[in-house]
C-alpha cells in the first residue's frame, strides 16, 4: 500500500466526529419535528461511524470497518422501521410535532 | 395419706361444672352443685381431720405433707406442688369450709332473684378453691397460687354489678392496690431463694429456727417487711386499707365470705405462718403491731360517722384486722389465729345480718332510713345483737375471749398500746350498736315493708350466731401453741380485761344514749363538733390524697407523657416521619420520572458529561 499523503492527523477525525454528534445530540433535544429528531439520530449514528473508521484507519485494523457495517444494516433498518411508524403517526394525527404525541403520557 | 387435694379440688370442680353449664341449668341444680361442692370439701376436711386425730388423740405438733409432683425445677431450686397440714391450717380450713359453707347457703337465698345466678356461684366456688390452696399450701408459691387466686375472685365478685360503674371501678381498685402487696410478696420470696434455697416451708423454718435469734437480723428484718407489705395489701392495712371498704359494692355475701371472714385473714394466716421467720425480726414486729394499731384506731373512728350500714362494717374489719396484726406483732400469734376465727364468726354474722336487713328493706343501704325493724325482722335483729355483742367484747362471748388475749399481749409489749387498743375497743361498741339501734330501734324512716328473709338466710345466721357467742369457749390459743415460738410467760393481770370489757360496755351505754335515749344528743355532738366530723366522715379524705398523689399523676403522666408525648409524639412520629420522608423522596425523584424522552436524553448528555468531566479532573484521559 502506498504511503498515504501527509495524512490528516485522527484528532481531527474525532473533533469532526464530536461536533457531528454534538450537532445530532441538539437537534435531538431541541428540535420539534419528528423527522429532524430521526435525522439527529442518523447524524449521531454517523459520527460514531466515523470515529470508528479513523480509529479502523489509525490502528491498522479492520475491526472498526466491521462495526460501521454493522451500524448501517442497523440504521437502515431502523430507518425502514422507525419512517414506518412517523407515517402511521402522522395520518392518524395529522402532526409531527414531538410534544403533541403525548397521549400514553396521560 | 388423706387425699387432701380432694378438698380444694371439689369446689374447683363446682366452679367448672356451673360455670359451663350453670346458664342453662335450673336455679335448684345450681344451688345443689355449688353448695354440694363446698359441703363434700367441708365433710373431706373433717374426715382428713379426724383421721389425724382432731377430736381424740390430739393432731401431731409436725405438719402432715402430701407431696404430689415436682413443680418447678431450676438449679437447686425444687419446687413441688405440695400440700399440707398442721394445727394452724386445720384451724383455716375448719373456718373457710365451715362459714364457706354456711355463706353459701345463705346466698342460695340472698341471690334469688339477681341475675347472673349461676355466674355468683361459679366465682364463689372458684373462690372457695383457691382459698383452700393458701390454707393447704406446703411452700411459699403454692400459697401464692391461692393468694393471687382469691384476689382475681374478690376482684370478679366485687365487680359483679358489672353495669354499674362504682362496682367495676371498686373491683379494679381492689386489684390494684392488692398488686402493690403482692409486690412485696414476691420480693420476699425472692429473698427467701437466694437466702434459703428452697421456698418449702419446712425447710426455711428448720433454717431458720436452727439460726441464733440475733443472726441474719438484716435478712430476717428485709423479708419480714416485704411479707408485711403483701399481708397489708391482702389484710387491709394502712396504707394500702382503702380498697376494703369500696369492695362492698360486691354482693353481701361476698362481703361476708372474703371481705370479713376469710380471705383478708389471709395477711394474717401468712404472718402467722411465718411466725419462726418473723421472731428474728424485732423491728419488723414493731411494725406490724404499730401498723395494726394505727389501723384499728383509724378506721374505728372512720366507723363511727358513716352511715351505710356496710361501710360501718367494712371499716369494723379494717380495724378488727388491725387489732390481729396488733396481736401478730406483739408475739401473741396464737391470739391473732384465735381473733381470726372468732372475728370470722361475728363478722361474718354482721355482714350476713346486713344482707338480711338490706334484703328486707328492699336494697336499702342507709342506716338513717332504716329504724324500728326490731319487730319486724326479730330473727336478724336477735342474731345482729349477738354479734354486736361478740365484737364489743361482752364477756362470755367469743371477742371478748380473743380481744382480751390480744390486749393482754399488747400491754406486755408497750403498755400504751393496751391504752389505745382499749379506746379502740370503746370506739367500736359504739359504731356496732350505733348501726344496730339506728336499723333496729326507734321509728321506721323508709318506704319498703320489712319483711323476714327465708330459713336459708336466718339458718345460717342461727347458727353464726352460736358460734358467736359460744366460740370463746374453743380452746384454741392452747391448741394452737406449740405452732408458734414461745412466749414470756407472765401473770395474767385480772384488771387488764376488766378495763377492756369496761370500754366496750361504756361504748354501748353511748350508743344507747346517743341514738336511743336522747337522739338529739348525736345531732347536736354533730354539729358541736363539726370539723371533727366532717373529717371522719369524709375518712380522712385519704381517698382524695391518693388521687391526688397517686392517682392523678399516674393519670395525666400516662395521658400527656405516654400517650401524647411517647406513643403518639415519639413512635407515632417516627414511623409517620419515615412515611413522609419517603413520600418527599418520592415527589422529588419522581419529577425526573417525566415520561419525556427528551428530557430523558437530556439527562443521559448531562450524564455523560458529568463523567467526561469527572475522568478529565481526576486524570482518567490522558
Amino acid at each position: 500500500m502506498p504511503p498515504l499523503p501527509a495524512s490528516v492527523p485522527l484528532s481531527w477525525y474525532l473533533l469532526l466526529s464530536a461536533v457531528l454528534f454534538s450537532l445530532g445530540v441538539a437537534g435531538f433535544l431541541f428540535r420539534k419535528n419528528i423527522i429532524t429528531v430521526f435525522m439527529s439520530i442518523e447524524l449521531m449514528l454517523n459520527a460514531v461511524n466515523l470515529s470508528f473508521i479513523a480509529f479502523s484507519y489509525h490502528l491498522k485494523q479492520v475491526d472498526g470497518q466491521i462495526f460501521s457495517f454493522f451500524v448501517m444494516v442497523v440504521a437502515a433498518a431502523e430507518a425502514a422501521v422507525g419512517l414506518g411508524i412517523i407515517l402511521t403517526v402522522y395520518k392518524n394525527r395529522s402532526t409531527l410535532e414531538i410534544d403533541e404525541i403525548n397521549s400514553m403520557k396521560n | 395419706m388423706h387425699q387432701l387435694w380432694l378438698i380444694p379440688v371439689f369446689p374447683l370442680a363446682g366452679f367448672a361444672i356451673n360455670g359451663l353449664i350453670g346458664r342453662k341449668s335450673s336455679k335448684n341444680v345450681v344451688n345443689a352443685i355449688a353448695v354440694g361442692s363446698v359441703l363434700l370439701s367441708f365433710l373431706w376436711v373433717l374426715k382428713a381431720l379426724s383421721a389425724m386425730g382432731l377430736w381424740g388423740a390430739g393432731m401431731p405438733e409436725e405438719a402432715h405433707v402430701e407431696r404430689y409432683f415436682t413443680w418447678i425445677q431450676s438449679g437447686n431450686l425444687n419446687i413441688g406442688f405440695d400440700l399440707a397440714v398442721d394445727r394452724l391450717s386445720a384451724v383455716m380450713l375448719l373456718v373457710v369450709t365451715g362459714i364457706g359453707l354456711l355463706i353459701h347457703i345463705y346466698a342460695t337465698g340472698y341471690m334469688a332473684h339477681e341475675g347472673g345466678y349461676y355466674r355468683f356461684f361459679a366465682y364463689l366456688n372458684l373462690f372457695m378453691f383457691f382459698m383452700l390452696i393458701l390454707v393447704l399450701a406446703a411452700n411459699y408459691l403454692i400459697l401464692f397460687i391461692g393468694w393471687e387466686g382469691v384476689g382475681l375472685c374478690s376482684y370478679l365478685l366485687i365487680g359483679f354489678y358489672f353495669d354499674k360503674k362504682f362496682a367495676g371501678d371498686a373491683g379494679k381498685k381492689a386489684f390494684i392496690v392488692n398488686r402493690v402487696g403482692d409486690f412485696g410478696y414476691s420480693l420476699a420470696m425472692f429473698l427467701l431463694v437466694i437466702n434459703f434455697g428452697s421456698l418449702d416451708f419446712g425447710k426455711v423454718f428448720e433454717a431458720a429456727k436452727a439460726m441464733p435469734v440475733d443472726q441474719g437480723a438484716g435478712i430476717f428484718t428485709a423479708i419480714c417487711l416485704l411479707f408485711f407489705v403483701g399481708a397489708a395489701g391482702k389484710s387491709a392495712q394502712i396504707p394500702l386499707y382503702v380498697w376494703l371498704p369500696d369492695a362492698m359494692a360486691g354482693p353481701t355475701p361476698v362481703s361476708a365470705l372474703i371481705h370479713a371472714a376469710t380471705m383478708v385473714t389471709a395477711g394474717i394466716y401468712m404472718i402467722a405462718r411465718s411466725s419462726a421467720l418473723f421472731v428474728h425480726a424485732p423491728i419488723a414486729m414493731d411494725v406490724v403491731a404499730i401498723v395494726g394499731l394505727a389501723t384499728a384506731v383509724m378506721s374505728a373512728t372512720i366507723g363511727l360517722v358513716q352511715n351505710d350500714i356496710k361501710k360501718v362494717y367494712a371499716y369494723s374489719t379494717v380495724s378488727q384486722l388491725g387489732y390481729m396484726f396488733l396481736a401478730l406483732g406483739s408475739g401473741a400469734f396464737a391470739a391473732g389465729m384465735f381473733h381470726v376465727v372468732t372475728h370470722a364468726f361475728f363478722k361474718a354474722l354482721l355482714f350476713l345480718g346486713a344482707g338480711s336487713v338490706i334484703h328486707a328493706v328492699g336494697g336499702e343501704q342507709d342506716l338513717r332510713k332504716m329504724g324500728g325493724l326490731r319487730t319486724k325482722i326479730p330473727i336478724t335483729f336477735l342474731t345482729i345483737i349477738c354479734a354486736a355483742l361478740a365484737i364489743s367484747g361482752v364477756p362470755f362471748t367469743s371477742g371478748a375471749a380473743s380481744k382480751d388475749e390480744i390486749l393482754v399481749a399488747a400491754y406486755h409489749h408497750a403498755p400504751w398500746m393496751y391504752w389505745v387498743g382499749v379506746v379502740t375497743a370503746g370506739m367500736t361498741a359504739f359504731y356496732v350498736f350505733r348501726s344496730v339501734f339506728m336499723a333496729f330501734f326507734g321509728k321506721y324512716r323508709g318506704s319498703a315493708h320489712p319483711h323476714e328473709s327465708p330459713l336459708v338466710m336466718t339458718g345460717p345466721l342461727m347458727i353464726l350466731a352460736v358460734l358467736s357467742l359460744a366460740g370463746g369457749f374453743i380452746p384454741l390459743p392452747h391448741f394452737l401453741e406449740p405452732m408458734f415460738p414461745k412466749l414470756a410467760e407472765e401473770a395474767p393481770e385480772k384488771w387488764l380485761e376488766y378495763t377492756a370489757v369496761a370500754s366496750g360496755l361504756i361504748g354501748i351505754s353511748l350508743a344507747y344514749l346517743f341514738y336511743v335515749a336522747s337522739p338529739k344528743l348525736a345531732d347536736a355532738a354533730s354539729k358541736n363538733f363539726n370539723g371533727l366530723h366532717k373529717l371522719l366522715y369524709h375518712k380522712y379524705y385519704v381517698d382524695e390524697a391518693y388521687d391526688a398523689t397517686v392517682v392523678e399523676p399516674i393519670v395525666q403522666g400516662s395521658r400527656s407523657v405516654l400517650w401524647k408525648g411517647f406513643d403518639s409524639g415519639l413512635i407515632d412520629g417516627t414511623v409517620n416521619g419515615i412515611g413522609y420522608r419517603a413520600m418527599n423522596i418520592g415527589g422529588a425523584l419522581r419529577r425526573l420520572q417525566s415520561g419525556n424522552i427528551r428530557s430523558y436524553a437530556g439527562w443521559v448528555v448531562l450524564g455523560s458529561i458529568a463523567v467526561i468531566l469527572a475522568m478529565g479532573l481526576t486524570g482518567s484521559i490522558r
